[in-house]
């Protein structure tokens, strides 16, 4: 019997406004609010709303026969809440039905995965927090950023307690071998992987619009043939979409919902079944292992990275960013936090691409630019701001690891007046209650005059960066105290 | 073929675009060019056409021996050739001013008579066309229009005029109505018309009411340049380096350049501007500069000439070309092989082709102060800019556009 696997990908970016190098400093706010308010509200009415009643429609007609996956990156649910609540709303219902499978990936759709391992955990925790209080359900099965894998991305994603793993089936890592079986990664046997298959993905994204197509018009009763027709032993397949595919892309005048509607009929028919990934990987076996020694991915011609990370322009924006990574990850400025979410997004980094021919044309498609150059320098802009922001939150002549350990001292140091003052007051009330021992009381009132001690002899044992650190220790005092 | 201008004496863009297309059909094989121009120094390149002088051909028979003809213009073009010119006078122009060779006089520049000038040349085509016979007539520019017109009506050949520029572009609207008649007339008489852009083209189509469909846009390329040019040293300096280079004129929108100096100066005092060249804003310029405070910093070279131009773009970090508007515009071309990255404006032709380039709305001083600070301030840019450059200008040849004008040609004939 052959599982079919829909996985539906909603994304997002909080896309920049135009910020030029005489905004540095001057303005913080960097988001083009009505470009994003204007483009999700057209995709969730054109596309992602029609979609997910086109799906709750399916699973009332089968009585849950039919099922499928959804990822929501972070970014996209914010924005949805803010803009169109409605289609939360429906999200939820898709999630009520317990046959929607919702899956865990980035919060902002980030590179994190191939930058900075311990970035990329915490952007999924951070999703996977957001899932849970926005639909009550802890994901079981790992999508990344357009399905970017590798081995050590693997090993992380084991890691993080997920059991599987939806990614790329490209050609250049299957070579022979088929993506409709169930494989284990090398680096992490506990991991099953799921590949997408790409054809038959394709077949309706791209072909199901195009007369040149031979094969055109794809019916249901056609593409469940197609289906039926693989190999008995080759069990599941996975086909991967962009939700804005259905309604954006191929509007609903193309006959797409309808098309989706009659899926379930004809896969009846063939004893196909559907499934969510979890459900796949629980029952099927996986037949080999996989080993991804470089990353690959689901986007352009090349299946790889190089959308993202193809020229200088995009390694030097990346690296710039990652490089006060753990800068960010020690300060507690909500807003600082906030826009580091926002600036990670793949599609700021995918807007650069300088790649020609179709690969080009669909960069461009999505971009709000002009050109990848303009691309590059507006976020360039953006992040020179960021950085100055950054790195005011400390001095930089401390390194990362003193700042840590002296952060941490003055935290605790915190607790340690906490717990001083708590003694005092259980000691004034043991005076209160014992008033034979009246001069202890002057002592015991000293804890306060430690708030000034502590720092000081951090600052004794290197005299070279005294003022800096006490400086540094003064502000993130003030904060502790907030 | 008509031409005005021929390297090495060039006073501007046409000499040079028209000599790179000559060659680049030459080496497109097959072919015959005579290249016409009005006065030839015997230095230019010979080898790919036949230059013919138009100051060597005689309107009125004089009886001159072989040898005194050879002493008198056999630097400059085959004596033999003035023989066989002499043989197809077809009228009597002995009323005119002629020389000892019965050849009228041209400066070959752009004189107070060039209207009388440009008719003289339209006489001379006349004996030129009755002698060397061709398949296909091509004028270059409207200063060769009437020429041209004259060849096809001798010849019965087609007519191509390429439009280099029109009187708009040079007076940004105040047309000169004698320049217009003639460019008129030449669009209207000719067979096809090949533009330098598209930009050039909707100017033709729109303003001499001419239908598109004899309308064919066949973009400028570049001639390489020496490696000697190419291997300039560089004359370092502390600052980076933002240079203008053009004629200081109203077309070229030199005022947007200091504007968007003054943005970037606010931020940034580590630039030094240059603007390279001479003309009649010149002085406006200067004015400009100091009014917004920033005459420590902005520099003004005067006109520069020869190797002092590639000099300027070895010393820079960036080329900028604001044109308001421009036909084509060849200099961010060899900014760019000299690994210049150019920001340039949309309204000139050669945004069209150019990919590797940062490209602005002229009046948009914003977007362009942004641009130079990018440039200057984000290294992988101006690595990827200068790169991909220097690439993208190895793949735009003169062969690639003469081959286009020789099939133009063939639908023709």
């Amino acid at each position: 019997m052959k599982n079919v696997c829909f996985y539906f990908k909603i994304h997002q970016p909080y896309r920049l406004k135009r910020y030029r190098f005489f905004d540095i400093g001057n303005d913080h706010y960097y988001y083009d609010d009505f470009a994003d308010d204007e483009i999700i509200t057209r995709l969730a009415e054109s596309s992602y709303m029609p979609m997910c009643d086109t799906i709750l429609d399916m699973i009332r007609e089968t009585n849950g026969a039919f099922k499928c996956a959804i990822s929501v990156s972070g970014t996209a649910l914010e924005q949805l809440q803010v803009y169109v609540p409605e289609c939360v709303e429906k999200l939820h219902q898709l999630a009520a039905t317990g046959c929607v499978e919702f899956l865990a990936g980035t919060y902002a759709h980030s590179l994190a995965s191939l930058e900075d391992p311990e970035e990329f955990m915490r952007e999924v925790k951070a999703e996977n927090e957001l899932i849970f209080r926005t639909l009550g359900i802890h994901p079981r099965t790992f999508a990344n950023t357009e399905l970017i894998y590798d081995d050590d991305i693997a090993m992380l994603i084991s890691g993080m307690g997920f059991d599987t793993c939806l990614t790329a089936g490209a050609k250049h890592v299957l070579g022979w071998k088929s993506p409709n079986y169930v494989y284990n990664a090398a680096t992490a046997p506990q991991l099953k992987l799921l590949l997408t298959n790409d054809k038959l993905s394709d077949d309706i994204s791209r072909n199901f619009n195009n007369p040149e197509w031979p094969e055109y018009p794809l019916t249901a009763d056609k593409y469940m043939d197609w289906i039926a027709a693989l190999p008995a032993e080759e069990q599941v397949v996975n086909l991967y979409f962009s939700m804005d595919t259905f309604g954006s892309f191929l509007p609903a005048s193309t006959g797409i919902f309808l098309f989706m509607k009659a899926l379930p009929r004809f896969a009846a028919e063939r004893n196909i079944t559907f499934a969510m990934p979890s459900e796949v990987s629980s029952k099927l076996k996986p037949v080999d292992e996989l080993s991804v020694p470089y990353p690959m991915s689901d986007i352009d011609e090349a299946r790889d990275v190089s959308a993202w990370k193809g020229n200088d322009l995009q390694r030097e924006a990346l690296g710039k960013l990652y490089s006060v990574a753990e800068r960010v990850s020690l300060c507690d400025d909500r807003k600082i936090k906030q826009d580091w979410e926002y600036l990670q997004s793949s599609d700021h980094f995918y807007y650069m691409s300088t790649k020609n021919m179709a690969d080009g044309a669909s960069h461009a498609a999505f971009s709000p630019y002009d050109s990848p150059f303009a691309a590059f320098t507006n976020y360039m802009n953006v992040l020179a701001d960021f950085l100055v922001r950054v790195e005011e939150q400390y001095p930089e002549s401390i390194d990362n690891e003193e700042l840590n350990s002296l952060l941490l001292t003055i935290r605790n140091q915190a607790a340690e007046i906490n717990s001083l003052n708590k003694e005092v007051k259980t000691l004034r009330a043991n005076i209160i209650n014992d008033d034979t021992l009246p001069v202890i009381e002057a002592e015991e009132v000293r804890p306060h005059s430690l708030v000034t001690d502590a720092p000081r002899e951090a600052g004794e044992k290197a005299p070279k960066k005294r003022a800096a650190r006490k400086s540094s220790a003064k502000t993130a005092q003030k904060k502790t105290q907030k | 073929m008509f031409g005005w201008e021929f390297p090495p004496h060039i006073l501007g863009g046409l000499g040079t675009a028209s000599y790179g297309l000559t060659k680049g059909m030459h080496n497109n094989g097959d072919m015959e060019i005579s290249f016409v121009i009005p006065k030839p120094w015997g230095d230019e390149e010979k080898g790919f056409a036949n230059i013919v002088g138009a100051n060597c051909t005689p309107v009125a028979w004089r009886d001159v021996s072989y040898d005194y003809v050879n002493s008198r213009i056999g630097k400059a073009m085959d004596p033999q050739l003035y023989f066989d010119l002499r043989d197809h006078i077809y009228a009597d122009f002995n009323y005119m001013r002629l020389n000892d060779l019965g050849c009228i006089e041209f400066s070959g520049r752009y004189p107070d008579n060039l209207i009388e000038e440009i008719n003289n040349y339209s006489i001379v085509a006349g004996v030129i066309a009755r002698t060397i016979p061709c398949d296909v007539i091509h004028s270059h520019d409207w200063l060769t229009y009437p020429a041209g017109i004259h060849a096809k009506n001798v010849t019965g050949r087609p007519l191509v005029i390429h439009v280099h520029a029109t009187d708009f572009d040079r007076s940004r609207g105040n047309v000169n109505p004698t320049v217009f008649a003639i460019e008129k007339d030449g669009m209207e008489n000719a067979d096809h018309i090949i533009t330098v852009s598209n930009l050039t083209r909707r100017t033709v189509i729109e303003k001499y009411g001419i239908s598109p469909d004899k309308v064919t846009t066949v973009h400028n390329a570049v001639i390489p340049l020496s490696d000697e040019l190419l291997n300039l040293p560089r004359r370092e300096s502390k600052d980076k380096v933002i240079t203008f280079l053009g004629r200081i004129t109203m077309q070229k929108g030199p005022e947007y350049f200091v504007e968007a100096a003054a943005k970037v100066l606010q931020k940034n005092r580590h630039v030094r501007f240059v603007m390279a060249g001479g003309g009649d804003m010149e002085r406006a310029m200067i004015r400009l500069a100091a009014r917004r405070g920033i005459a420590d910093r902005f520099h003004f070279t005067g006109f520069l000439k020869g190797r002092e131009v590639y000099q300027m773009f070895r010393d820079s970090d960036v080329y900028v070309m604001p044109s308001v508007s421009e036909p084509f515009g060849i200099s961010p071309l060899e900014a760019m092989e000299m690994g210049v990255p150019s920001i340039i404006s949309k309204q000139s032709g050669c945004a069209e082709i150019l990919n590797n380039v940062i490209k602005t709305d002229y009046w948009d001083i914003d977007a362009m102060a942004d641009a130079m600070h990018a440039l200057i301030s984000y290294p992988a840019l101006h690595t990827e800019l200068r790169d991909r450059g220097i690439e993208e200008i190895h793949g735009i040849t003169w062969e690639k556009a003469g081959k286009k004008v020789i099939d133009i040609y063939k639908s023709l004939i």
